[in-house]
Order: C-alpha cells, then sequence, then structure tokens
C-alpha cells in the first residue's frame, strides 16, 4: 500500500506542479490556534511539517527560533504536539503530516514510545535535524517498520559518494537543503544554480521524492516549479509574530498567505 | 563497547568509529550541513597531529606566544594555614593572556591557516575563549567574530574590552538565558551558513567530537609541563597526589590530567555548584543528571524530563553551562575521576583566602577548585601533594568580587 506522503507527491504530479509543504511550529502561538492553522492552510498545502519545539535548536534561524520559544513558554510538550497531530487527523486522516525536530526530546522520550505515540496519533513521517546518515541507520529502518517514512536530509556540502549512500538507505521523501544556511536565511545562491544541484540529485534515483527547503518563501517560490515539492516555513512562522505585533488573527493571516504560496505554484 | 581507560592510548582517542567514548557519551548529532566541514577537519587535525612541521610550529608558538612553561608553585602559607596536605598551584594564569583558553585558540588559527579560512569564529562565556581567540586571530591575521551571551557581556567587562581592543567582532547573543550554552548555540548556527569560508572554534571540550579532540589535544600542554615539574620537584610522581581542577566545560582539567591518565594520581573534578540553596546548580556531574544530547554530543546534561536543556546559575560564568565534556562523562562513570561541586560563597571565600595569602589571585572558577583544596587538605596527611590548576585571574571579576565582598584584593 502506497503511503500518504506517496500519494501527495503522485497527486501534484498528476497536476503537473509541486507538492506544497508547510512548516508550523506545535503550540504556535497556541495548542488551540496551532491546531486552527493547521486544517485552515490543509485546504491549500499538500503535506504538513509540524515542528516540535526545543529550547537549543542548533540549526535553526530566528523566525522558527522565536515559533519555539512561543511554544515552549506556552508550555507545550510531547503529549501536546501528539494531541494536535491526532486532532488535526481527525478531520484530515488523508493528509500527510510530518514531525520534525531534534534528536533529544526523542531519546528522552525512548525511541521506541516515540514511534508508539506517532503512530497512534497518525504521523506520517519525521524529519530529524541532528540525527544525520549514518547515525541514523538504526533509528531510519525502526521507523520503516512503523510504516512511518524518515525524510533524510541532503545539503551543498553532501559529497556526491555520500549522497548516493544516503538514497540507496532512503525512504520515499528527501529534502534537500538549498544552501548553507539555518532556516530563514535570505536565498544567497541564484535559482537556477539550486535546480542544477536538484537534477543531478534526481538523476541518482529518479523514483524518490525530493523537496527542496531553506529560502523558500512567497518571492522565490515560483522559480523552483519544477521540483517535486517545496518546503515554507520561515515565511510562515515571521507572519504569526507579525500578525501577533499588529493584534491580528495568526489563523486567518496563515489562511491567506499558504493561499497564495500555492496560486504561485499553480 | 566496555566502560574501561585503555592505557597507552590518550584519552581523546578512546572511542568508538561512531566517536563514542563508552558507546554512550559524544559522537556528532549535527546537521547534514556540517557533516562534511567536520569531516574534513576530522582529516585534516589527524594529518597535523603527526605532522613533524606542525608540532614543531605549535611548540614554538606555544613557548615564544604563550610562553611555556607556566609556573608550578608551592603555596607555603596556605599550606601552613590548613596544616594539611602540601598545596601546589600551577599558574597556568600565567600564560598569555591569562588563562588555558590561549592554547586551543593558538591551535585552532593554525588550523584555520592550514586549512586556508580567513575568518574564525567562538564562543565565549567567561569571555577568556573569546579574548584568547581574538587575540590569537590577530596574531595570525584572521577576521574574527566572537559569539557572546548578552548576560555574560554585562558580568565580563574586562575581557570584552580585550576582545574589542584585538579587533574583534563582538556578537551579543540575547536568546534562551544569554548566556554561554546560547553562545554555543549561535556560533554554530553562524557555522552552518559559513562553513565554507569559516573556521570555528568550540571555546570547550564540548560539541561534535572533532572540537573535544582539538580543544583537550591543545591544553594537554598544561600536563606535560606538569609532569615534568613534579618529577622535579619530588623526584617522581608522588605516591598520593591529588589534581584538582574545576569543570565546566572541562577543557582545563582534560589538559591538566592528561599526562596523568596511566599513573595513581588522583583527578578532582569541581563543578559549579551555583548560590548556595539555589538549585539552578551547573553541576550536572555531581547532581547525577542524565545522559541527553547538547551542542551535538550525548553527555549528561541539565535538562528537564522532556528533554528541553535546563537553566544554570553560577556566579562564574566559565563554569555556567548545562552540559559537561564526554571526556568527563567517561572519566566519571569508569570511575577514573571523581567529581563534586563547589557553592559560589564557597568560591568566594576561597579566592579571598588564596589571594590574601599567597601571591597568586585565582578567578572565580579555579577558585571552585581551591575550594576543594581548602575542604580536603586539613584531613590529609603532609606527605600527600594536592596540586590546584589555577587556570584563571581573578582580574576579569574584579567588579563581581567589589560587588559581592565589598572589596577586591589581588
Amino acid at each position: 500500500m502506497k503511503s500518504k506522503i506517496t500519494l501527495a507527491f503522485d497527486n501534484c504530479k498528476k497536476e503537473k506542479r509541486p507538492a506544497l509543504i508547510t512548516y508550523t511550529v506545535a503550540g504556535d502561538n497556541t495548542k488551540r490556534n496551532s491546531l486552527k492553522i493547521l486544517s485552515k492552510i490543509s485546504k491549500h498545502a499538500d503535506i504538513l511539517e509540524l515542528g516540535f519545539p526545543h529550547n537549543t535548536p542548533i540549526a535553526d534561524g530566528g523566525q522558527i527560533q522565536g515559533s519555539s520559544y512561543r511554544a515552549l513558554e506556552k508550555g507545550i510538550k510531547l503529549k501536546d504536539v501528539f494531541y494536535i497531530v491526532k486532532n488535526f487527523k481527525k478531520t484530515n486522516p488523508n493528509k500527510p503530516l510530518i514531525l520534525m525536530g531534534y534528536y533529544n526530546l526523542i531519546y528522552q522520550n525512548g525511541e521506541n514510545n516515540f514511534l508508539k505515540n506517532c503512530k497512534s496519533s497518525g504521523v506520517d513521517g519525521l524529519i530529524i535535524v541532528d540525527l544525520p546518515y549514518p547515525e541514523n541507520i538504526n533509528f531510519a529502518s525502526k521507523c520503516k517498520k512503523n510504516s512511518i517514512i524518515f525524510v533524510q536530509l541532503l545539503s551543498p556540502t553532501t559529497s556526491n559518494k555520500r549522497m548516493k549512500k544516503i538514497i540507496k538507505d532512503s525512504h520515499e521523501m528527501i529534502y534537500y537543503i538549498s544552501m548553507l544556511s539555518t532556516t530563514g536565511g535570505k536565498l544567497k545562491v541564484s535559482p537556477k544554480k539550486i535546480l542544477q544541484k536538484y537534477n543531478m540529485i534526481k538523476r541518482i534515483n529518479p523514483k524518490k521524492n525530493l523537496v527542496i527547503g531553506f529560502g523558500i518563501t512567497d518571492k522565490t517560490i515560483s522559480a523552483f516549479k519544477t521540483a517535486n515539492g517545496l518546503v515554507v516555513g520561515s515565511l510562515l512562522c515571521k507572519t504569526i509574530t507579525d500578525s501577533l505585533k499588529m493584534r491580528q488573527n495568526p489563523v486567518t493571516k496563515l489562511d491567506k498567505l499558504v493561499y497564495n504560496l500555492k496560486k504561485k505554484i499553480l | 563497547m566496555s566502560l574501561k581507560i585503555r592505557k597507552g592510548i590518550p584519552l581523546i582517542d578512546q572511542h568508538d568509529k561512531n566517536f563514542m567514548y563508552g558507546g554512550k557519551f559524544g559522537g556528532n548529532f549535527i546537521p547534514e550541513t556540517l557533516k562534511k566541514p567536520i569531516d574534513d577537519l576530522t582529516k585534516l587535525f589527524s594529518k597535523l597531529r603527526k605532522d613533524k612541521k606542525f608540532l614543531k610550529d605549535r611548540d614554538t608558538y606555544f613557548k615564544d606566544y604563550i610562553g611555556t612553561p607556566t609556573p608550578l608553585i608551592k603555596l607555603e602559607n596556605l599550606t601552613d594555614y590548613l596544616g594539611g596536605a602540601q598545596i601546589y598551584a600551577k599558574v597556568v594564569s600565567e600564560a598569555n593572556g591569562g588563562a588555558h583558553k590561549i592554547y586551543g585558540a593558538t591551535v585552532h588559527c593554525l588550523i584555520a591557516k592550514k586549512s586556508g579560512k580567513k575568518y574564525i569564529v567562538g564562543d565565549t562565556g567567561a569571555g577568556y575563549a573569546g579574548k584568547m581567540l581574538s587575540m590569537a586571530a590577530k596574531k595570525f591575521g584572521l577576521k574574527c567574530k566572537i559569539f557572546m551571551g548578552a548576560k555574560d557581556i554585562k558580568r565580563q567587562r574586562p575581557n570584552v574590552e580585550a576582545m574589542k581592543k584585538n579587533g574583534a567582532e563582538i556578537i551579543p547573543v540575547t536568546s534562551g538565558s544569554q548566556t554561554l550554552v546560547d553562545a554555543v548555540s549561535e556560533c554554530m548556527r553562524y557555522w552552518v551558513s559559513n562553513c565554507d569560508t569559516t573556521h570555528m572554534c568550540v571555546g570547550s571540550t564540548v560539541g561534535p567530537n572533532i572540537f573535544i579532540k582539538i580543544c583537550a589535544w591543545s591544553t594537554a600542554q598544561i600536563s606535560r609541563e606538569l609532569v615534568k615539574q613534579v618529577r622535579e620537584e619530588f623526584g617522581n610522581i608522588p605516591r598520593k597526589l591529588k589534581l584538582i581542577n574545576c569543570v565546566g566545560g572541562g577543557s582545563s582539567a582534560a589538559g591538566f590530567w592528561n599526562e596523568f591518565l596511566d599513573t595513581n594520581a588522583e583527578f578532582i573534578g569541581v563543578e559549579a555548584g551555583g548560590p548556595e540553596n539555589s538549585k539552578l546548580h551547573a553541576a550536572p556531574l555531581t547532581n547525577g543528571s542524565k545522559i541527553g544530547i547538547l551542542h551535538g554530543a550525548a553527555q549528561y546534561v541539565i535538562q528537564d524530563k522532556e528533554g528541553q536543556i535546563g537553566s544554570t546559575e553560577s556566579i562564574s560564568a566559565g563554569l555556567d553551562y548545562p552540559g559537561i565534556s564526554p571526556l568527563h562523562c567517561f572519566l566519571k562513570d569508569t570511575k577514573r575521576a571523581k567529581y563534586t561541586s563547589a557553592s559560589d560563597e564557597e568560591a568566594l571565600k576561597a579566592y579571598q583566602l588564596v589571594s590574601k595569602l599567597e601571591n597568586i589571585s585565582p578567578s572565580l572558577e579555579p577558585s571552585h577548585a581551591f575550594a576543594e583544596a581548602i575542604k580536603l587538605a586539613p584531613k590529609i596527611k603532609s606527605s600527600e601533594v594536592i596540586i590546584v590548576n589555577s587556570c584563571g585571574d581573578s582580574h576579569k571579576d574584579k567588579d563581581i568580587i567589589k560587588q559581592k565582598l565589598g572589596s577586591y584584593i589581588r
């Protein structure tokens, strides 16, 4: 049986467009709003990434850090993250959802226990920022046994030899980091160059769904239409920050933003 | 992998193929982007360690620039006053710049030069790591950025001034607790974005494995000198010898103990207990913290049940860190070293007593180690020897000391 993530990609390929993948932090700015945001933006997005916040993130830029701290200040715990997923899945059972975060929270929760919680709440995939290949081999295979897609990351610094190994061991979805940056950095490499690298990676195994993230905003997204998927994260976090500052409703703001992002890749 | 120290192998090399010590401490829990720069650095360093020309360069800079060896002195007055073991100090604060951080900073600059990088970045807590890196960067003609918690910038003014004088750019870190833990995170984030042009120096024996190695390999100079000095002073290594060192990240202790690993010398590490009655200590080893991942390495770390890193509080900015080097976790679990803590108040008292009686004036970090020496000395025989690593000078703490004790003596 095909996974929900694969089905989402298949569907986008039929429509000849990239999958729109959004990232928000669980519990930002409240547990309730976070759930509402997911419900709203899932009308436009194809795959949802949901961050479980950590207070010592070593690869996140200012915007996502801001969202994470906001969620942590509200006391968001892993059980709340799973609560949000479970409730979202009740009304959107077929929309794929990927949890993203740092390994220490999984380590403290216990890998098996964490995966059990993922399964029972309906998580479809995982991205663990600080568990690279080959350190992630064991955990990735545990994910596979639980029908959860472990998303391997590739970056501009990944050597060709290493890429081949990672891709060989990867599941249905792979994430290409567009440039040397933390999340939310300004695009400092031309889309043309990024797509060149993207195509090179695609050639290693055309069957894998390869998505591009980092530096993707409403301004840059339309330049990457040929990719299998595009991740927008920091822009969403920033929009929540801005709407809170302006005393506007973050839920409607995000709904509108993701709607517009989708329009740009149709 | 067994939890055993193997003889004849440097401590930093006692890891498995996954760079884990004792199978559970250390490793490389890093974003994919950093895999290659860290691999490159690992390969370069393992080559340089065996390169005679590089070692000669290192020794020349250590001698002419840092001023090795630093003295080993007997603290006659303190010994008489306490009436027990003979107390000595290895006055590492005599090194150029005033602390042990100069060893790592110099070696990192030498490596940056070898790898053709023109920029160097580093983190700092007490400001020593930053001050030394800025000094060394200036000496080697590298552009330098230092990440420092906003809270630490306020409390370590003299070192901040020194960094500015050396031409370094200081980046205040205002996220989280605004101390060392956040400075290290921010520095790593900066490196993720700039690893193609920039060399990163981690200020202590923490972080991904290669940084632990480079740091401890550099500070090992302390014990290379000390072994010789001890033999000169006592004819041999005394049968009962205690080597006492403060531990925050653990860089000075790792260097102070390294050459004594296969001897009978007893290692005692002193963590920051924080203010008396405070629960916000910075003593993960003393207080039985659980293993967690911090800054790319598995280690005992102060954290909550969920795995969020805990906040710490200590009078000494240099020890104010929720984690501890995987090397020390390994030394603890193999029972090769013992760890305890001293409170802010005990450290202040120790600073005061040593500064009053002797010609040295330890900063608040080594004052934690002196506090333990002062506790232990009266209880043991005069035939036994205690050596304390006086790895920093109190000058940088004069504001805090004045505020806490009313006056600053040196």
